[in-house]
C-alpha cells in the first residue's frame, strides 16, 4: 500500500515537473539542443508526447484486441487532414474545425473498421493497408486542391487563435500535447481496464472461447477499432498544430510501420510501454538527424558515416535486434528489472 | 484503337511485375505463414545491384550490360532472400508475429541505407537500342521493353509450375502449403524447404527488379514499396498461397489501373485495385483461387 502511495506521489510530481518544464532555463547538454524553455526542445517534447499517444491508441486496437491494423496512419492522418483542411480552406473557426473532425473521425473508422473486420488475421491487415493506402493516394492526388498533394498544406498565420501561433507562444502547443497525452492515456486506461476492455483482452488470447461465451466478438473488435481511431485523429489534431500544417507522409503504409516499430520498441501490451515507444522513436528520430550533420560523425568513413545519418536506418536495426531478442520491448526490460 | 493496344500491353507488363513479385510473397505465405514486408527491399536492392553489374561492363556491348546486370539482379535478390531467411527468420520459427515485425524491421532499415548511400534521385539504366525500339502492333507502337517483360514473365510462370508440379521438392512445397505439420511427421525437412521457396521468391523480386529497371528505364530506393503493395494487393486477390491466383489477378491488377488511370483521371486506377480488393476480400474471403475461406 505505501509503495502505491508511493508511486502516485512520484507520479504527481513527475506531472507537475512536465507541466511547469516551459519555465526552466535549464539545459541539459547532450539530450537537447537548446535549454529546456527553448522553442525547439518544446516543440521537440511536445511531438514527442503526440506519437507517445499515437502510439498509445495504436497499441488499444494491436496490443490489446490482438488486431494487426496496417491501416492506423489513416485515422491519425484524418484527424491532421480535416482539420487543415476545415481551418484552410474552409475557413471555419478552431472549434467548429474540430467538431467537423471529431464527427469524421467516429464515422471514418466505424464505418471501415465495420467492412474490414468480417475478415481476421492476415486478410485483415490487408484490407486495412489497402484502404489507409487509398486514402494515402487520395491525399496525394489534390483533390479540388483541397490536400495540397505533395507540397501538403500549410496552416496561415490567420486561421488558428494568436495564442496557438508564433514562436513566443510555443509553450501553449507544448501544454496541448501535454493535455492530449494525459487524456489519451486516461481514456486509454478507462477503457482497457472497462468491461468491454477485459473482452477486448480475451478476444486477443482466444476470439473463438469468447465467442462461446456468448459474447459477439466482432461488436467488441468494432468498438476497440473505432475508440483507437477516434483517438488516433485526437494526436492527428495536436501534430497538426504543432507543425503548423499537414505534410503527406503521414498518410503513407510506411507511417503505419512506424508505428508499429513504436509500440513494439516500448512494449506490446501496456499502454505506458506504448507511451515510452512513441516518445523514445521521435526523440531518437529528431536526435539521430540532428547528430549526423554533427561534426564528429561528418568526419567518419562513408562505410560508417552513411548509416548513421540515416535515423531510419539505426531505429530499423534497433527494432530488429529488439524483435530477436527482447520481444516484450523497453517496457519488458524496466518489468524485468523492477521484478529482481 | 492505337491507345487501347498500347495500354493493354503495358497494363500487361506493369501486371507481369507485379506477378514477378507477388509470386513469391505467395509461395512464402502459403509453405511459412510469413508475411514478408521486406520483399520491396529484396526488389530495391537488386535493381541496384543490376545497376552496378551493368555500369561495370564495357559501355559499348548493351547486349553484355543488360544481360550482366539481369543475372546480377537475380542472383542478389536470392542471396538477400537466403541471409534474410537464415539470420532473421529462422531464429523466430516459434513466433510468427515476430517473423512479420522483423520483415518490417529490414524492409524500413534497408530502404533507409539504400538512400543513404545512392540517393532519392532516380538513375538511368543502359539498355540497347532494339530494347527501346518500338514495335508496330494492330497500328500501336509498342516499345520492345514491353514485350520482354512479359515473356520473362510467362517463362517464370512455367518454371514455377513446371517446378511445383514436376519436381520432388515441388511436392514438398505443395504439400507444405496444404498441411505443413503433417509433411515434418513424415520425416522431411521442412526448413530446407523453407529456404528454398524464400530463395526462389528472392530471385523472382530480384529479376523483377531489374525489369523494373527496364520497363520504365530508371531505378530509385522508392520504387520496391510502391510494388510491394501492389503485389499484397495482387496476392489477397488472386489468394494466397496460389501460384496461378497471383498470376491471374497480376494481370487484372495492371490492365485496371493502366486502363483507369488513362481513361479516368490519373490514381483513379490505384484507387480502383483497392476496391476490387475489399470487394474480393468480402465476397470471397480466400481470393479468387485461394483455398476456401481463411
Amino acid at each position: 500500500m505505501n509503495r502505491k502511495r508511493g508511486a502516485v506521489a512520484a507520479g504527481a510530481v513527475g506531472a507537475l515537473a512536465v507541466m511547469l518544464l516551459p519555465f526552466a532555463h535549464v539545459t541539459i547538454p547532450g539530450l537537447f539542443e537548446g535549454p529546456l524553455d527553448s522553442p525547439g526542445t518544446l516543440n521537440l517534447l511536445g511531438l514527442c508526447f503526440v506519437f507517445g499517444a499515437l502510439a498509445l491508441t495504436y497499441d488499444i486496437v494491436f496490443g490489446f484486441t490482438g488486431l494487426l491494423s496496417f491501416g492506423h496512419a489513416l485515422y491519425f492522418a484524418a484527424g491532421v487532414y480535416v482539420t487543415a483542411i476545415a481551418l484552410a480552406r474552409w475557413h471555419l473557426t478552431l472549434a467548429e474545425a474540430l467538431g467537423v473532425t471529431a464527427v469524421v473521425a467516429f464515422v471514418l473508422p466505424l464505418v471501415l473498421g465495420a467492412i474490414c473486420l468480417r475478415v481476421r488475421d492476415i486478410p485483415f491487415a490487408m484490407v486495412t493497408l489497402a484502404f489507409a493506402e487509398a486514402g494515402s493516394i487520395l491525399v496525394f492526388q489534390n483533390p479540388f486542391g483541397l490536400t495540397g498533394g505533395e507540397e501538403g498544406l500549410a496552416l496561415g498565420s490567420d486561421v488558428l487563435p494568436a495564442a496557438l501561433i508564433g514562436v513566443s507562444n510555443t509553450a501553449h502547443l507544448y501544454w496541448i500535447a501535454v493535455a492530449l497525452l494525459a487524456s489519451t492515456y486516461a481514456i486509454g486506461w478507462w477503457a482497457v481496464h472497462s468491461p468491454p476492455g477485459r473482452v477486448w483482452q480475451g478476444i486477443r488470447e482466444n476470439e473463438r472461447r469468447v465467442a462461446v461465451l456468448g459474447l459477439n466478438p466482432y461488436a467488441y473488435k468494432l468498438a476497440s477499432f473505432t475508440l483507437s481511431g477516434f483517438l488516433a485523429a485526437g494526436a492527428g489534431v495536436a501534430y497538426l498544430l504543432l507543425q503548423g500544417g499537414a505534410n503527406p507522409q503521414i498518410t503513407t503504409a510506411n507511417f503505419t510501420l512506424v508505428l508499429l516499430v513504436m509500440v513494439v520498441l516500448g512494449g506490446v501490451g501496456t499502454l505506458w510501454g506504448a507511451v515510452i515507444g512513441g516518445i523514445v522513436y521521435e526523440y531518437l528520430d529528431f536526435r539521430l538527424l540532428e547528430l549526423s550533420n554533427a561534426s564528429g560523425i561528418a568526419n567518419l568513413p562513408p562505410v560508417i558515416r552513411v548509416p548513421l545519418s540515416e535515423p531510419l536506418f539505426v531505429l530499423g536495426v534497433l527494432f530488429i535486434v529488439l524483435v530477436l531478442f527482447l520481444p516484450q520491448g523497453l517496457g519488458g526490460l524496466v518489468r524485468r528489472a523492477s521484478i529482481r | 484503337m492505337n491507345t487501347f493496344v498500347l495500354l493493354f500491353v503495358t497494363g500487361l507488363g506493369l501486371g507481369a511485375l507485379y506477378f514477378l513479385v507477388a509470386a513469391g510473397l505467395s509461395l512464402i505465405w502459403g509453405l511459412m505463414r510469413v508475411l514478408n514486408f521486406a520483399h520491396g527491399a529484396f526488389f530495391t536492392v537488386a535493381s541496384y545491384a543490376g545497376y552496378y553489374a551493368a555500369t561495370a561492363m564495357p559501355e559499348g556491348s548493351p547486349w553484355l550490360q543488360w544481360f550482366a546486370g539481369l543475372a546480377a539482379a537475380t542472383i542478389a535478390g536470392g542471396v538477400f532472400a537466403i541471409l534474410t531467411e537464415i539470420f532473421l527468420i529462422r531464429p523466430l520459427y516459434s513466433r510468427p508475429l515476430g517473423q512479420i515485425l522483423v520483415t518490417v524491421g529490414l524492409a524500413i532499415s534497408t530502404l533507409a541505407l539504400v538512400e543513404g548511400a545512392f540517393g532519392s534521385d532516380p538513375r538511368q539504366v543502359p539498355l540497347p537500342d532494339q530494347m527501346i525500339a518500338t514495335t508496330k502492333l494492330f497500328g500501336a507502337a509498342i516499345p520492345n521493353t514491353r514485350f520482354v517483360v512479359i515473356v520473362l514473365a510467362i517463362a517464370v510462370l512455367a518454371a514455377l509450375l513446371l517446378f511445383l508440379h514436376r519436381t520432388r521438392y515441388g511436392l514438398i512445397v505443395r504439400a507444405g502449403v496444404e498441411n505443413r505439420a503433417m509433411v515434418s511427421a513424415l520425416g522431411i525437412d521442412v526448413g530446407r524447404a523453407f529456404m528454398l521457396v524464400f530463395a526462389i521468391g528472392g530471385m523472382a523480386a530480384g529479376l523483377a527488379g531489374f525489369l523494373g529497371a527496364t520497363y520504365y528505364g530508371t531505378i530509385d530506393p522508392s520504387r520496391g514499396t510502391a510494388m510491394l503493395i501492389s503485389a499484397f494487393i495482387v496476392v489477397v486477390i488472386g489468394g494466397l498461397g496460389s501460384i496461378g491466383g497471383s498470376a491471374l489477378a497480376a494481370v487484372i491488377v495492371g490492365l485496371l489501373q493502366q486502363f483507369l488511370n488513362f481513361y479516368a483521371a490519373a490514381g483513379t486506377g490505384d484507387f480502383a485495385v483497392v476496391l476490387l480488393l475489399a470487394v474480393v476480400l468480402l465476397t470471397r474471403p480466400g481470393g479468387l483461387l485461394g483455398e476456401g475461406s481463411t
